[in-house]
């Protein structure tokens, strides 16, 4: 089963505002992953520019040696992302059920402050539950 | 003209019949107004108090409407006068139409004679709400509260309504439990 390593949401100006690891691989503490998060916006602006191919909306698939980055953009600029094992599959598929979790259970929260980081109770109830290691699969439909 | 069907045309807005309606609305539009709603009274009160008295007050209104409503489409104008008639109104009817379920449970209290309970493993309103950890037992459900204080209220028999968590073991999100305490003039049998 796909091995997830860790999960990041962050906002239209590049602020970290949910990180979630999973496995002693990646695990990092606040500041570095502060700092992925703000790269990843910036390396992700900057593929939009650099693509010899119009009408690019930025990197979706980053493969290296030791791990996969999927990266789904919403139509407002809202990044999800996840590092996780090579060759995992249907993480396009988790990213937009995370999307999905996202705007039920924090856009719908009127506790929650737009663009801050996100603490919902329910968000993450129902995002352990998706990804758990065995019902990954079940969500590519 | 050729093509127009017979359509019917009332003088006076009162003389059209009451029709159905839709049955369902899309719970994402309403969640999304019931948000607006608590953080728009979140900016007018100072504590989380008078934050859930509003709800009430607006569940309220709600309530009384949605009595006047009912009582003309379902129950044929009859005015409900007993006690339990006008619970297990609330407890179906009332919860039927507005959440599309009858809720889950009516009880009666224990610990006092005038006291009854509607429970709900998660009320509709709730759906998609977290509590913040620093609000405390405030209830969003406070909304619902008022419905049913409108509801007994506008059918006589005033009561003071209140949502409250009630935590369950082995389930992670406590259930919720309507209280209703009548005043004193409703129960003398």
């Amino acid at each position: 089963m796909a091995a997830i390593y860790s999960l990041y949401i962050i906002n239209k100006s590049g602020g970290l505002i949910y990180y979630k690891d999973y496995g002693s691989a990646g695990r990092m503490d606040t500041n570095d992953s502060l700092r992925v998060a703000s790269l990843w916006h910036s390396m992700h602006a900057i593929s939009q520019q650099l693509s010899p191919v119009s009408g690019c909306l930025g990197i979706e698939l980053l493969q290296a040696d030791t791990f996969d980055l999927h990266c789904f953009q919403s139509l407002t600029g809202t990044k999800f992302f996840v590092v996780c094992e090579p060759g995992a599959q249907h993480m396009e598929n988790l990213l937009k059920f995370v999307y999905e979790l996202y705007t039920d259970y924090v856009l719908k929260n009127p506790f929650y402050e737009m663009e801050m980081p996100i603490r919902c109770e329910l968000f993450d109830i129902n995002l352990t539950q998706a990804v758990q290691k065995d019902r990954v699969a079940f969500l590519g439909r | 003209m050729i093509g127009v069907g017979k359509i019917k045309q009332y003088g006076n807005v009162l003389d059209k019949p009451l029709t159905k309606g839709k049955q369902e609305v899309s719970l994402s539009a309403f969640a999304f107004l019931f948000s607006e709603l608590v953080q728009y009274n979140q900016t007018q009160v100072d504590n989380i108090g008078e934050l859930e008295r509003r709800l009430e007050d607006a569940g309220y209104a709600v309530g009384a409407r949605v009595l006047e409503l009912l009582c003309h489409r379902d129950k044929g104008n009859r005015r409900e006068t007993r006690l339990l008639g006008i619970l297990s109104f609330v407890h179906s009817t009332v919860w039927k139409v507005l959440f599309g379920k009858v809720a889950d449970s009516l009880e009666k209290g224990t610990e006092h004679e005038d006291e009854y309970m509607i429970s709900e493993k998660e009320l509709l309103v709730n759906k998609f709400i977290s509590i913040p950890k620093d609000m405390g037992t405030f209830n969003c459900g406070a909304f619902v509260a008022g419905i049913v204080r409108g509801v007994l209220d506008g059918a006589g028999f005033p009561a003071v309504v209140t949502a409250h968590f009630v935590p369950m073991e082995g389930q992670q999100r406590p259930r919720t439990t309507i209280l209703i305490k009548f005043a004193e003039e409703v129960h003398c049998h």
